[in-house]
C-alpha cells in the first residue's frame, strides 16, 4: 500500500447561513489519482479552498506527510507542497507564457531577471508535457486548453507533492483531455498525489483510482473506482436511486416538419463578420430547440453573440417574426424578446457583489429602463418565486450571488432571463461545470419551455446533451456553418461524421 | 453580554460606522484641545461658530464628493474637477462682469448679463465638460484617469483664457449670496448641498439608476450582457460630476468674490477622491454610499479647520493632515484591524482568539 500523502480529519466550514462542510474526512495517497465527486453545493470547492488556504477552517485538522499543517494562503499552501489548478484559468492573459509560469519567482542573474533562463526553462517544462509552443507569446493568444496546461506546468514547477485539479477539463475537447490525462498519469507515476474534481463521469473512470463522494457538505463515502458501478456513483451523489433520476429526462419529441411562415420566429440570412464567422443562414421556429454543435472554437459562441447584438456583423440581415430589423446591442435584442445565457458565468453572467434578488431582476429592469423601477416588494416576490421554481440553493434572496455554488449561479442567470419572458432563449454551455442532478433539471426545464412555445438556441460541447435535447442541429466547423441535421440524422455517429467532415 | 457583542458587530459592520467613527475622533480631539469649538452663537440673526464654519467651508468638497462617488462607483475616476471649478468661476465672473459706471450721477454696478443667466451658463459649460470626459471614457474607451487628466491640464488654461489671464473681481453683491449668504440663519451653501444630495439620493433609490451603476462598477461586461446601456450610464456619471464641480466652483468664486483661474479649486480633486475613500467606498467601484462620501468630506474639512484652530504652523499643515489621514485610513482598513486585533487577542489568551477566527 502506498503511503498516505494528505489527510484531512473532521473538516468543518461555515458560511453565513450555510454549513458548507460538516466533519468531512479525506485521505490522499502518494501516487494516486483521487476523484472528488458531488453535486453543486456538495462542498467540493469549499474542501479544496480549505486545503489550499483560501478559506480558513472552522474545525478539523490537516496533515501533509504526517505533519500537521495550517495553510494560511494559497501561496503558503504552495510552499508546503499543495498546488492547485482552478476551473477558471487563474493566470495573467497579457503576460507571456513563460512569465506566467515563473511570475513571483523569476530566476535572477546579478539581481536582474534572467529572461533567457526563464524562456529556456519554460520551454523545457512544456515540452515535458508534450506542448511545443512559443513561450514568449502572450498567454491570451492560446486556447483555453493550452492556458490550462500552462497553469498545470506552473503548479508542477513549484515542487508540488499534492496537485489539485478543480474541473480542469470543463473547457477542453476530447483530444486535449486525453493529452491532459497522459500528463497526470505521468505525474502519478512519479509519486505525486493528485486530487481531481470533475463532473464528467467518463473521465472519472478513465483516470481515477479512488473516489470520495460528498453530499450537502458531508462525506458519503470513499470507494475504489473499479468497484463502484456508474449507476451507483450517480445514485450516491444524488442521494436517490438511478431509475428515479433517469425518468426525469423525457425522450425527445419529434415535431412535425412545419415550414409555414408564421411559425418561424427568427430568420437570419447571410449574417457574418470577417474574422469571426462566415456568412450563414439560420431559422428558428417557435417552440423549437435548435442546437449549435461543433468543436471548441468552431464559431458557435460567435454565432450566438452576433444574433444577440454583442458583436457587429458586416453583412446579412435578421428578421424576427417576419420583420427585418437591426440588432445593435444586447438592449436592442432584449426588446425583441431575445435572451442570452453566456458561456462564462463568472465574467459575463453574474454580478458577484450583488444579491441574488438584484441579479435576478437585472435584465427585466434593464428592459424596463431606469425610470420604471420595480418596487422592492415586487422584486422580492419575483426573487422568491424563481428561487423556489428553479430550486436555487441559497440562504436567502439577499445572499450575495458570489457565495452560491456554480450551478446555483447558473440558475440565477436563467431566472434573470426567464422573468423577461423571452421568445428566444440562447443558451451557451448552460450546463458546463454543473453536476449531473442540476444538469438534468436544466435540460428538463429547457424542454418544458420549448413545449410552452419558447424558441431555444442551445450550444453545448457535450454531444449527447445536444442530441438528447435538440429538434434540429446546425453544425459548424472552422467558423463556417456546414450543415443542418434534423429528425433521423440527429444521431451521435452522423453528427460526429458531419463535424469531422468525413 | 452576548447581546452587546452582537449589537457591536451589527454596528461595526454597518458601512457608515467607520466614517462616522473617524469624524467622531476628530471632533473629540477638538473637544479637548480647541477652545470654544462646539460653541454656536447667534449674531445678527445668523448662527456662528466653528462647527457652522466647517459645514460651510466643506460645502464645495461635499458636492465634489457626491459627483465623484458616482464616477468611482462605475469603476472610474475624475481628476479634472479642480480645473472644472476654475472654469466654472471664470465663466460666471466674466459674464457677470465688474464694470462700475455712473448712471444718473450715482455709482452703479452693471452686469454684462443677468446673474441667473451667468449661473446657468457656468453650470452648462461645466456639465458639457463633464460630458466630454464621459465621451472619452464611455465611447472612446480611454482609461478614466488619462481621459480626465486631459481636462485637468487643459482646464486651467481654458480658465485663464476666459479671464484673459486676470483675476476677475466681482463687485456685484447679490452674487455673494451663493457662497456667503445666510438663509434662516444657516449658510446658504448648506441648502445647495442638501438639495443636490436629496435629488440624487432620490434618483438613486427610487429609480433603477443606483442598481445599474453598482452593477456596472462590479462587472460591466455582465451588465452589458444583461441589457444595460453601460456606456450611457458611465457618460451620465461623468456629466453629473462636471455639474457638481460647476456648483462647487460657483460657491468658491462667490465666497471670495473673484475668479482665479490659477488657484481656484487647486488640488481639490485629490480631496474629493479622499473624501470618497474616507467614506468607506471602494475605489474599485461597485457598491457605494453617498452619505459616506459626504461624511468623508466633513472629516477632511474638520481636520483642516482643527489644524488651523490648534495653531499648527502653516508650513507644516499638509504634513499633519497627511498623518491624520493615514491614521484614519488604517483605522478603516479591515486587514489592518485584523492584524491589530489578532495581536490583542493573543495577549488576552487563546479563548478570545478562537472567537475572532470564527467571525
Amino acid at each position: 500500500m502506498a503511503e498516505t500523502m494528505l489527510i484531512a480529519k473532521g473538516i468543518c466550514k461555515y458560511f453565513p447561513g450555510v454549513k458548507a462542510l460538516t466533519g468531512v474526512d479525506f485521505e490522499l495517497k502518494a501516487g494516486e489519482i483521487h476523484c472528488l465527486m458531488g453535486e453543486n453545493g456538495a462542498g467540493k470547492s469549499t474542501l479544496i479552498k480549505v486545503l489550499t488556504g483560501v478559506e480558513t477552517l472552522d474545525g478539523g485538522e490537516i496533515f501533509l506527510e504526517k505533519r500537521h499543517i495550517q495553510p494560511r494562503s494559497p501561496q503558503h499552501a504552495q510552499q508546503l507542497g499543495i498546488s492547485t489548478v482552478y476551473q477558471e484559468v487563474n493566470l495573467c492573459p497579457n503576460l507571456s507564457v513563460a512569465e506566467n509560469i515563473f511570475i513571483g519567482r523569476e530566476p535572477r542573474k546579478i539581481g536582474r531577471i534572467d529572461w533567457k533562463e526563464i524562456n529556456r526553462r519554460a520551454t523545457a517544462l512544456l515540452i515535458k508535457m508534450n506542448l511545443d509552443i512559443d513561450v514568449t507569446q502572450p498567454l491570451e493568444r492560446y486556447s483555453v486548453a493550452i492556458q490550462q496546461m500552462v497553469a498545470i506546468a506552473r503548479a508542477l514547477d513549484i515542487s508540488a507533492k499534492v496537485l489539485i485539479l478543480d474541473e480542469p477539463t470543463s473547457s477542453l475537447d476530447a483530444k486535449e483531455v486525453e493529452h491532459l490525462f497522459s500528463v497526470i498519469r505521468k505525474l502519478k507515476e512519479h509519486g505525486m498525489g493528485i486530487l481531481f474534481v470533475t463532473h464528467f463521469i467518463e473521465q472519472v473512470y478513465a483516470v481515477s483510482d479512488r473516489i470520495t463522494i460528498l453530499r450537502n457538505g458531508s462525506l458519503v463515502g470513499v470507494y475504489k473506482t473499479a468497484e463502484l458501478p456508474r449507476v451507483q456513483l450517480i445514485a450516491k451523489m444524488l442521494g436517490r436511486t438511478f431509475e428515479e433520476f433517469n425518468a426525469g429526462i423525457k425522450t425527445k419529441t419529434q415535431i412535425a416538419e412545419v415550414n409555414e411562415q408564421e411559425c418561424v420566429f427568427l430568420q437570419v440570412r447571410g449574417l457574418g463578420s470577417r474574422g469571426a464567422i462566415a456568412p450563414f443562414d439560420l431559422t428558428v421556429q417557435k417552440g423549437e430547440i435548435l442546437g449549435l454543435v461543433g468543436l471548441l472554437g468552431s464559431g458557435r459562441t460567435e454565432t450566438a453573440r452576433m444574433i444577440f447584438g454583442l458583436d457587429k456583423s458586416d453583412s446579412g440581415e435578421i428578421r424576427i417574426e417576419g420583420k427585418r430589423l437591426k440588432i445593435l446591442s444586447p438592449a436592442n435584442a432584449i426588446k425583441q424578446g431575445l435572451a442570452f445565457c453566456p458561456e462564462n458565468r463568472k465574467t459575463e453572467g453574474i454580478i458577484d457583489n450583488l444579491s441574488v434578488r438584484e441579479n435576478i431582476i437585472l435584465a427585466l429592469q434593464a428592459k424596463l429602463g431606469w425610470r420604471k423601477y420595480i418596487a422592492r416588494k415586487r422584486q422580492e416576490e419575483i426573487a422568491d418565486k424563481y428561487i423556489a421554481l428553479l430550486s436555487i440553493k441559497t440562504s436567502g434572496k439577499e445572499q450575495l450571488v458570489k457565495n452560491l455554488s456554480g450551478g446555483n449561479q447558473q440558475k440565477v442567470i436563467l431566472a434573470r432571463w426567464l422573468i423577461t419572458q423571452p421568445k428566444l432563449l440562447i443558451l451557451d454551455e448552460p450546463t458546463r461545470g454543473i453536476d449531473v442532478g442540476t444538469k438534468a433539471e436544466i435540460q428538463k426545464l429547457i424542454l418544458q419551455l420549448a413545449e410552452e412555445g419558447m424558441s431555444v438556441i442551445f450550444i453545448s460541447s457535450e454531444l449527447d446533451e445536444s442530441i438528447r435535447c435538440c429538434d434540429r442541429l446546425a453544425v459548424l466547423r472552422d467558423r463556417v456553418k456546414i450543415a443542418e441535421l434534423a429528425g433521423e440524422e440527429i444521431e451521435e455517429k452522423v453528427v460526429m461524421q458531419t463535424i469531422a467532415g468525413v | 453580554m452576548e447581546i452587546w457583542i452582537k449589537l457591536w458587530r451589527i454596528v461595526t459592520n454597518s458601512r457608515l460606522f467607520w466614517p462616522l467613527a473617524a469624524l467622531a475622533v476628530v471632533l473629540l480631539f477638538n473637544f479637548f484641545y480647541t477652545k470654544d469649538f462646539f460653541v454656536v452663537e447667534i449674531k445678527d440673526g445668523h448662527f456662528y461658530g466653528v462647527l457652522i464654519d466647517i459645514v460651510n467651508r466643506a460645502a464645495p468638497l461635499m458636492l465634489l464628493a457626491i459627483g465623484m462617488t458616482l464616477v468611482v462607483a462605475t469603476k472610474g475616476i475624475d481628476i479634472s474637477v479642480g480645473s472644472v471649478i476654475a472654469i466654472s468661476g471664470a465663466v460666471a465672473a466674466s459674464l457677470i462682469g465688474g464694470n462700475l459706471e455712473y448712471v444718473d450721477g450715482t455709482q452703479k454696478l452693471v452686469t454684462l448679463v443677468p446673474m441667473p443667466v451667468a449661473i446657468v451658463a457656468a453650470l452648462a459649460v461645466t456639465t458639457l465638460l463633464g460630458m466630454w470626459n464621459g465621451l472619452l471614457v464611455a465611447r472612446v474607451g480611454i482609461q478614466p484617469i488619462v481621459a480626465t487628466l486631459i481636462l485637468l491640464v487643459a482646464g486651467r488654461g481654458i480658465a485663464q483664457l476666459i479671464t484673459q489671464g486676470q483675476i476677475i473681481t466681482i463687485y456685484y453683491t447679490p452674487f455673494k449670496f451663493i457662497g456667503a449668504g445666510y438663509l434662516a440663519g444657516v449658510p446658504f451653501t448648506l441648502f445647495i448641498v442638501l438639495l443636490v444630495f436629496a435629488v440624487i439620493l432620490y434618483l438613486l433609490n427610487k429609480t433603477a439608476l443606483g442598481l445599474f451603476i453598482e452593477a456596472i462598477g462590479i462587472n460591466s461586461v455582465a451588465s452589458r450582457f444583461s441589457g444595460i446601456h453601460v456606456s450611457k450610464y458611465i457618460f451620465l456619471a461623468y456629466a453629473f460630476s462636471g455639474f457638481c464641480a460647476g456648483v462647487a466652483g460657483l460657491i468658491i468664486c462667490s465666497n471670495v468674490s473673484s475668479a482665479d483661474g490659477n488657484n481656484a479649486g487647486l488640488f481639490m480633486e485629490l480631496d474629493a477622491i479622499l473624501a470618497v475613500a474616507l467614506g468607506g467606498n471602494s475605489l474599485d467601484g461597485g457598491k457605494f454610499s453617498l452619505l459616506g462620501s459626504v461624511i468623508g468630506a466633513l472629516v477632511i474639512q474638520s481636520i483642516t479647520t482643527s489644524i488651523y484652530a490648534t495653531g499648527v504652523p502653516p508650513e507644516i499643515t499638509l504634513v499633519v493632515k497627511a498623518i491624520v489621514v493615514i491614521c484614519i485610513c488604517l483605522m478603516q482598513s479591515t486587514s489592518f484591524r485584523t492584524i491589530i486585533f489578532a495581536r490583542w487577542g493573543q495577549k488576552r489568551g487563546s479563548v478570545s482568539e478562537s472567537t475572532t477566527v470564527k467571525l
